[in-house]
């Protein structure tokens, strides 16, 4: 008896592994950056070329990244969400335009509404390459002392700032 | 007539090469650095189509890696430090070959567990059986079959 069970648990504890698997999301890759300085950038600002946006005008507060860009379907999904956390006040978001035009990026703000302090043009992606960007949108919280803290893969949803970024930024802001 | 014909022909072909000129991709003059970008790019994944390699990939990102790699050849850096330089960006899943270490002895050594594991238990199964098989003695009944076969037969 017990030994006709054992194929049986074998068979269910695979079942198990590939269940989980299921719900995994493999485009999540784990961002080695995390827990490591943000890489530096030095950027036109979208609203004014000549002015230089840069990583270091941010030391001292918490502030949220987000990479966007125009040509970004999902980036619409999770742009309501941003505005509304801007909105809110409780944490500063810049932005990073990935690899888009100006006209193209100035006239997205004008229709979705600008949540961003500011927000810095890549357009050749050298700094999206630096911050191991490679599915748009991607948001990063960054600390006071200029480390990431936590990469968000894909859209910022209602339930990933509910759950997982505003707890994170409000640790962060205490420290 | 002929000479028309010839010199068509000719004229056909000069624009053939002039439409695989236009197609070529930025490539480096360099022989060394290109065969070094095409090696790297074989061994690198791209991370939008995540079962395609940067050779294979003709997603943007994977566009703008090969290029950012071509860059790094031209500076002469070694293809350790180029891939170092994409591992701290995207990590090891950015490598075909994954390193081994703690996180990835599972990945490295878990098939061979698995057949150890099962040729223990095949082999412990079939000396079970053959020794069941040895050491029982026939039934009166089973004997009785056997002879039966057996005179049969001669």
């Amino acid at each position: 008896m017990k030994r006709a069970l054992l194929p049986l648990i074998i068979f269910l504890v695979v079942v198990g592994f590939l269940f989980v698997g299921l719900n995994l999301d493999p485009r999540e890759v784990p961002s080695p950056l995390v827990g490591k300085p943000a890489p530096a950038f030095s950027l036109p600002r979208l609203d004014n070329a000549d002015k230089i946006i840069s990583n270091k005008d941010m030391l001292g507060k918490v502030w949220l990244f987000n990479v966007w860009a125009s040509w970004c379907g999902a980036c619409r999904d999770e742009h309501h969400v941003l505005v509304a956390l801007s909105k809110s006040g409780v944490v500063p978001i810049y932005g990073l335009d990935y690899k888009d035009t100006r006209l193209d990026a100035l006239q997205w703000l004008a229709e979705g509404g600008n949540p961003y302090v500011a927000t810095a043009v890549d357009e050749n992606g050298r700094v999206g390459i630096d911050y191991g960007v490679y599915g748009v949108p991607e948001t990063y919280v960054i600390d006071k002392a200029g480390v990431i803290a936590y990469k968000q893969i894909g859209p910022v949803t209602e339930a990933v700032l509910r759950d997982k970024i505003l707890p994170l930024v409000k640790r962060l802001q205490i420290q | 007539m002929k000479l028309i014909f010839r010199v068509v022909t000719v004229c056909c072909l000069m624009l053939i090469a002039n439409v695989w000129a236009d197609e070529a991709r930025p490539l480096h003059d360099d022989v060394a650095v290109e065969a070094q970008v095409r090696r790297l790019s074989e061994e690198l994944r791209c991370l939008v189509c995540q079962n395609q390699t940067l050779a294979d990939s003709h997603s943007e990102l994977a566009e703008d890696l090969r290029q950012e790699i071509r860059v790094m050849a031209i500076k002469g850096m070694s293809d350790q430090q180029i891939t170092d330089y994409l591992v701290e960006r995207y990590g090891d899943f950015v490598r075909y070959r994954p390193p081994l270490k703690s996180t990835t002895l599972l990945l490295w050594f878990g098939p061979f567990a698995l057949l150890l594991g099962g040729g223990i238990g095949l082999f412990l199964m079939l000396r079970r059986r053959a020794k069941s098989a040895e050491n029982s003695p026939l039934s009166a009944d089973e004997a009785r079959k056997v002879n039966a076969l057996l005179n049969k037969e001669s």
